[in-house]
């Protein structure tokens, strides 16, 4: 697994350069001559280890997604929220596109991402292609840079060090669990996922 | 242009979604990227192959002009109030940083700043830069520019950071009379502006960059 053909060719996405593909050491990252663009770099992370890793990451993620972030307290009141406390609140205060923006930067297309990896995973784990594996692929590509859980981590860090001034804040489970999921996402952001058109032949479809 | 063929040299097309490299289509080898005549799908992936994107830079002007637009109100209009007992306060995007300075978080203060300021300009910049460069088809500063164009690419989401602080802070600031927060119309102006500059940076093509005269150093 993880080795592809050594004929293929290797053209830079970012200035058209072609390459003879070459066998990569542990580790190895290749650059492009032209540019310096990354052309490919070698994945220590074999499908089972994806698979796990995903599956980690639904989990975190729902957990993420269903307990509160921060607790607010003034003069003895409470007041908290979730996620979709943030999508709703958004929603009500006549700020629909930025309502449908976080839920579908923070909600929606993560979730997307991972049942999609998780689904290609599962059956890539038994040198299968899933079923739909064309079209999902497709979708996953065009996924790319829409999934943002790490910059709501930090905008949540700024959230509360501009509450602390007013209110006594309690940062709660669910920061932790984004927290988590954003150590996750970076862990996974170095995998380049088309290397499983290589490692899944065709064949079995 | 021995040492680093490029795929429309060898009648090559890389597919810009799944990297399979193809044998080029019969017909002409142009590098315009108006996508018009060179159409073929992919045989693994399906996806349309083409030489450049398509209208590359018809559709990054369009994208980043119209983001620039939306960028003007988004810092001039409040995009957050707080209501307290005694006043109410409407916050822009540089009220809350200098908030954010002048309360003690000096730190905070200068991520906010790049994320909110500065990397919306560095687009804009960065992004007219490339265009007028690459339309030219200049042979200057290639790796530079080439790098400054990945650099827009890795950066451009973090710009969403002063819309999740102002969605947060209103789901979570409602304590009726006492305080409350909501957001002000600068928000979705902001927010616009980052989708608007996310798919502008998508529409340009960096291989456009290198397709001008070669002027190799
Ligand atoms: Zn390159
Ligand atoms: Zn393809």
């Amino acid at each position: 697994m993880g080795t592809s053909s050594p004929e293929t060719l290797l053209v830079c996405e970012h200035c058209d350069t072609v390459y003879r593909r070459r066998p990569l050491a542990r580790g190895e990252v290749a650059t492009c001559a032209r540019c310096g663009a990354e052309l490919e770099r070698h994945h220590a992370l074999s499908v089972n280890a994806m698979l796990a890793l995903i599956l980690t990451a639904m989990i975190v993620f729902v957990q993420a997604n269903m307990w509160p972030i921060v607790t607010l307290g003034l003069s003895g009141q409470q007041s908290s929220t979730t996620l979709w406390g943030v999508i709703l609140a958004m929603w009500r205060e006549e700020a629909k596109v930025v309502s449908v923006l976080v839920a579908a930067t923070l909600f929606f297309f993560p979730l997307m991402k991972m049942l999609l990896l998780g689904w290609l995973l599962w059956f890539g784990k038994a040198g299968r292609r899933a079923p739909g594996f064309v079209p999902l692929m497709v979708a996953l590509h065009r996924l790319g840079p829409w999934t943002m859980s790490e910059v709501f981590v930090l905008g949540a860090l700024v959230a509360i060090v501009k509450a602390h001034t007013y209110f006594d804040v309690t940062p709660d489970p669910g920061i932790y669990a984004y927290a988590a999921l954003t150590l996750l996402i970076t862990i996974f952001a170095g995998v380049d996922l088309r290397q499983l058109w290589d490692q899944v032949p065709e064949r079995a479809a | 242009m021995s040492a680093l063929p490029r795929a429309a040299e060898l009648g090559l097309i890389a597919c810009t979604v799944c990297g399979l490299v193809c044998r080029n289509v019969p017909g002409d080898p142009q590098l315009d990227g108006d996508g018009v005549d060179d159409a073929m799908a992919c045989p693994r992936c399906g996806s349309t192959l083409r030489r450049r994107k398509p209208h590359s830079y018809t559709r990054t002007w369009a994208l980043l002009i119209a983001a620039f637009i939306l960028y003007i109100p988004a810092n001039v209009l409040p995009i957050m109030r707080t209501a307290s007992l005694n006043d109410v306060d409407d916050n822009t995007i540089i009220s809350g940083v200098v908030e954010l300075w002048v309360k003690g978080s000096p730190d905070l203060a200068i991520i906010v700043f790049t994320a909110s300021i500065v990397v919306p300009m560095l687009k804009f910049l960065a992004l007219g830069t490339l265009l007028v460069s690459s339309q030219r088809g200049s042979g200057w500063a290639r790796t530079q520019r080439a790098r400054l164009y990945r650099l827009v690419e890795l950066i451009g989401y973090w710009s969403m950071l002063d819309v999740f602080v102002v969605a947060l802070l209103t789901a979570l600031v409602r304590f009726s009379v006492l305080s409350l927060v909501e957001p002000l119309p600068g928000v979705i102006f902001f927010g616009l502006t980052v989708v608007l500059t996310m798919l502008a940076s998508m529409s340009f093509d960096p291989r456009l960059i290198w397709d001008g005269k070669d002027t190799d150093d």
